[in-house]
């Protein structure tokens, strides 16, 4: 699955799709792909206030709890419900469908923090490398 | 996402077959010091393989298990009093070629170990152990026993282990063992040829629930890969899957299995485990025998349940429990979502006086308190089919 250039990308693999003010944001192809089919998505509820590098909920397998964290500051305008019926959906359409929260951003200069699309696959290319070494 | 932090490949322990689950993309993780497939996502991981083991067939690499002989070879019964002295379970009432579940008790009456003991022959048994307890328990045999006139070996290196469980194990095995494995009751076991190889034993024991059988074979790559892909090959009209530990732990617990180091260990013992059953207090002596006798006069304090969550979230392990009103009650052993009944469940101490079926406890998940009931377990018990062989009543 590719990496959607236009997207920016945090080290703890969410991605954040930026449209007039407010970020989409979600897990990548990468980070559902290392914890297996999603079976429990807990999501923060419409007008919390998040915090970059925060805890905004998290996302399970049957093995493991990620934490999810905001990848940038700003309210809650949206939590994707969905995804409470249908988890899986984060493994098959992690960068579109899957989308976790929308969050309208109180401090946008967070955004030069992230990684973009080229920064991304490198950075993923290498933990591949180092998962099997 | 948060991701942890490992040590280095190399410094992992790995079985014969290790390169062989590397090649087949699994998921590898650390357990207890070895280089094990958590699960195989490229045929379809965790849930395909639990549902692949309950509804056909599914093979395990259980290599990274023990295997401790306690023998001497002559009729002298010194092999018996060492085993009698070990170990909780009346091994006197085992025949040769049968098995029975035990564990190893600390003075306490707390768990050093579980623990199947095979009878192999007139005084000579086999201990087939957990991987994370190795070293600990070859210690501990060696030095319970050094007054008891028998020998000790340690033969975990000497196999690969390989567990083919479900309703069509029997069908797989068949294909390339002429043992008639229909005569193997649950619990017993046999020693014959597999794949050409004489001799090896093959057993009707198993870790999920289900039927099936565990097979030991020299544990050099070449032979375990032959066998393995044997085993694969033989399975295949029955949609056989390489499973991993991830689903070895769902399908334990919703068999209500113990895990070391969860449901038993140094600091829990057999009764408040629930294994009444497989300790025999009629045995005059056994080390943590005294212990236990004493602590069944002074009454539970915990004992083990199985919980259903009510409520939205997933009991994990180590996650607290608490009572209605507020009180930390007790903790969760073992705690997942069940891939077989469509909830989450756990396992958990809690005082006795909450350990009725239907009451009403919370599990703390994160940060929220999430309501959840005792319900009995096993969570799943496998149809019995009729014209299964006997089975027989574990000793």
């Amino acid at each position: 699955m590719a990496y959607p250039a236009n997207f920016r990308y945090t080290k703890e693999h969410e991605w954040v799709d930026v449209k007039d003010g407010v970020a989409t944001v979600g897990i990548t192809d990468y980070a559902q792909s290392e914890l297996g089919d999603v079976v429990f998505v807990e999501l923060p509820a419409v007008g919390k206030q998040l915090e970059a590098g925060k805890s905004l909920g998290s996302v399970e397998s049957v093995k493991a709890v990620s934490e999810i964290y905001a990848p940038v500051s700003g309210e809650v305008t949206a939590a994707n419900g969905e995804l409470q019926n249908k988890p899986e959906t984060i493994n098959t359409d992690p960068h579109g469908a899957a989308w976790l929260v929308k969050i309208k951003l109180s401090n946008p200069a967070e955004l030069g923090k992230l990684m973009d699309g080229a920064a991304y696959e490198t950075y993923v290319a290498a933990k591949g490398k180092e998962a099997s070494a | 996402m948060d991701s942890g932090k490992s040590p280095t490949i190399t410094e992992l322990r790995k079985t014969p077959l290790n390169a062989l689950h590397r090649g087949l993309g699994a998921r590898m993780v650390n357990f207890g010091g070895w280089d094990m497939p958590v699960e195989y996502p490229a045929t379809g991981g965790l849930m395909a393989e639990h549902k692949a083991v309950r509804n056909a067939v599914g093979v395990f690499d259980v290599s990274h298990m023990g295997d401790i002989r306690i023998h001497t070879g002559k009729a002298s019964g010194g092999a018996l009093a060492a085993v009698q002295h070990l170990s909780m379970n009346d091994a006197s009432r085992l025949a040769v070629g049968q098995a029975h579940y035990s564990a190893m008790l600390y003075p306490e009456g707390t768990f050093v170990d579980d623990v199947i003991v095979h009878k192999l022959a007139d005084d000579d048994f086999l201990f087939v152990i957990n991987a994370g307890t190795r070293e600990k328990d070859i210690s501990w045999v060696r030095d319970t026993v050094k007054e008891f006139d028998c020998m000790v070996e340690d033969l975990s290196d000497a196999y690969t282990q390989l567990a083919i469980q479900g309703p069509r194990a029997e069908e797989v095995l068949r294909k390339f063992t002429d043992v008639d494995l229909s005569a193997i009751k649950n619990y017993w076991f046999t020693h014959g040829t597999l794949c050409g190889l004489p001799g090896r034993m093959i057993a009707r024991t198993g870790y999920t629930g289900e039927d099936g059988f565990e097979i030991y074979v020299p544990g050099d790559a070449t032979t375990s890969e032959k066998v393995w892909n044997a085993v694969m090959e033989a399975g295949k009209e029955f949609g056989i899957l390489p499973c991993g530990l991830g689903a070895r732990n769902t399908l334990r617990l919703e068999a209500k299995m113990a895990l070391y180091g969860h449901e038993i260990s140094e600091k829990i013992n057999v009764w408040e485990a629930g294994l009444d059953r497989y300790c025999k207090m009629d045995k005059p002596e056994f080390v943590g025998r005294a212990a236990l006798a004493k602590a069944a006069a002074g009454g539970l304090k915990r004992t083990l349940v199985g919980l259903e969550m009510l409520e939205r979230g997933i009991a994990r392990d180590d996650y607290k429990v608490f009572d209605a009103a507020g009180e930390e009650v007790g903790l969760v052993t073992s705690g997942s979502p069940s891939p077989t009944l469509c909830k989450n469940i756990a396992l958990a101490y809690v005082p006795p006086a909450l350990a009725a079926t239907g009451t009403k406890l919370f599990v703390e998940v994160r940060t929220q308190k999430v309501k959840a009931q005792v319900v009995p377990t096993p969570f799943y018990k496998r149809p019995r089919k009729a014209a299964a062989a006997p089975q027989s009543v574990t000793n």
